[in-house]
């Protein structure tokens, strides 16, 4: 699971969100792979981001790479700061460990980088 | 890269080892994949740098043709590990660096994903005899998650029921492809020798009020390929 795939998970839902968001992430094995920079994607994909909870998610795996925990005018040129952005985007990936729903506290197990969201049947239809 | 080429690359996916039929589960024909990828790619520029999300992803015919066009980021979404396994082989076979997936029911995502996606691609199931529309459920929670546009396969049969549910719904919908395919008379059903020909529709809806882009119905005939 990537981050940025963590960070759609974190959206903000409109009006009441019955489960609760960011999912917090504990991770029993991170891997870190090599994605070809694209700094179109990048820079588009920024404002789209939960920057909070993306700078949090990061942290709590050991990789937050000076990301600054909040965004400067003109990044948009900053070559070194979109490289570190798409590390964490994309290259930081969570392969064994759980999310945490904040609000209900359910675990939802994450192994070999699939997060497995499904939810029992008294779950679903709340 | 042309259709021709990535229809070859999309051969090379393996389908489900034990397809459960409860789930609907079959592989998109790599034909079928590649006409209807290219034309979003092509057409409408809706792949390319964009993240994109594909329910009901299975095998992930889709979402290797997605990424393979240059996607951000494609997300597969499917209920079924055993599929996500498939997947994953996939991923790794072809060295894909921008595909994450999710194990979830995809009925249930309601509002969480929120706008959280340009674009939706999907090949979805019908349901079976006890959950039927299962189609037009997951067109709804589509058009919740897609900030762009949502593509979507469908029987040309169903065409009506999803014209009345477009218009319900007030989302603008066209029929963006026709793609048709003969299917081979050795499936144990056909009592005929003769080939029957079958027609999916590619539909492309948007919550926006002006057209994106004029765009004439491309049809697609089937290819002379060897079918199991």
């Amino acid at each position: 699971m990537k981050l940025l795939t963590h960070n759609l998970l974190s959206s903000h839902v409109r009006g009441v969100g019955p489960r609760g968001f960011p999912l917090r992430i504990q991770a029993t094995e991170v891997r870190v792979s090599p994605v070809d920079f694209n700094p179109d994607f990048v820079t588009r994909m920024i404002p789209k981001m939960e920057w909070t909870a993306l700078v949090e998610a990061a942290e709590s795996l050991g990789h937050l790479s000076e990301l600054p925990r909040e965004l400067a005018e003109g990044y948009e040129k900053d070559e070194e700061f979109l490289r570190k952005v798409h590390h964490v985007l994309l290259e930081v990936e969570v392969v064994e460990g759980t999310l945490q729903c904040p609000e209900s506290g359910r675990l939802f197990p994450i192994s070999r980088g699939i997060p497995n969201m499904l939810l029992s049947d008294e779950e679903a239809a709340s | 890269m042309k259709r021709k080429e990535l229809e070859s690359f999309l051969q090379q996916v393996d389908g489900f080892e034990k397809p459960k039929l409860l789930l609907e589960q079959y592989p998109t024909r790599p034909h079928i994949a590649a006409c209807m990828l290219y034309t979003i790619h092509n057409t409408y520029d809706d792949i390319e740098n964009k993240v994109v999300g594909d329910l009901g992803c299975g095998c992930g015919m889709l979402s290797i043709g997605t990424a393979m066009l240059g996607a951000g980021l494609c997300v597969g979404f499917d209920i079924d590990e055993d599929a996500l396994e498939i997947f994953s082989r996939n991923v790794a076979e072809f060295e894909l660096t921008n595909i994450d997936m999710i194990q979830c029911n995809v009925c249930s995502l309601s509002d969480t994903m929120f706008k959280s996606f340009d674009t939706i691609i999907m090949n979805p199931p019908f349901g079976t005899k006890h959950n039927k529309g299962m189609d037009m459920s997951f067109l709804k929670i589509a058009l919740q998650m897609a900030r762009v546009a949502v593509y979507s396969l469908h029987k040309s049969s169903t065409r009506e029921h999803i014209q009345k549910k477009a218009d319900e719904w007030k989302i603008k919908m066209d029929v963006i492809a026709e793609l048709r395919y003969d299917l081979p008379a050795s499936y144990r059903f056909h009592k005929k020798k003769t080939r029957k020909v079958c027609e999916d529709l590619l539909y492309r809806f948007d919550h926006l009020n002006h057209q994106k882009i004029s765009a004439n119905i491309q049809s697609f005939r089937p290819e002379i390929s060897k079918e199991p």
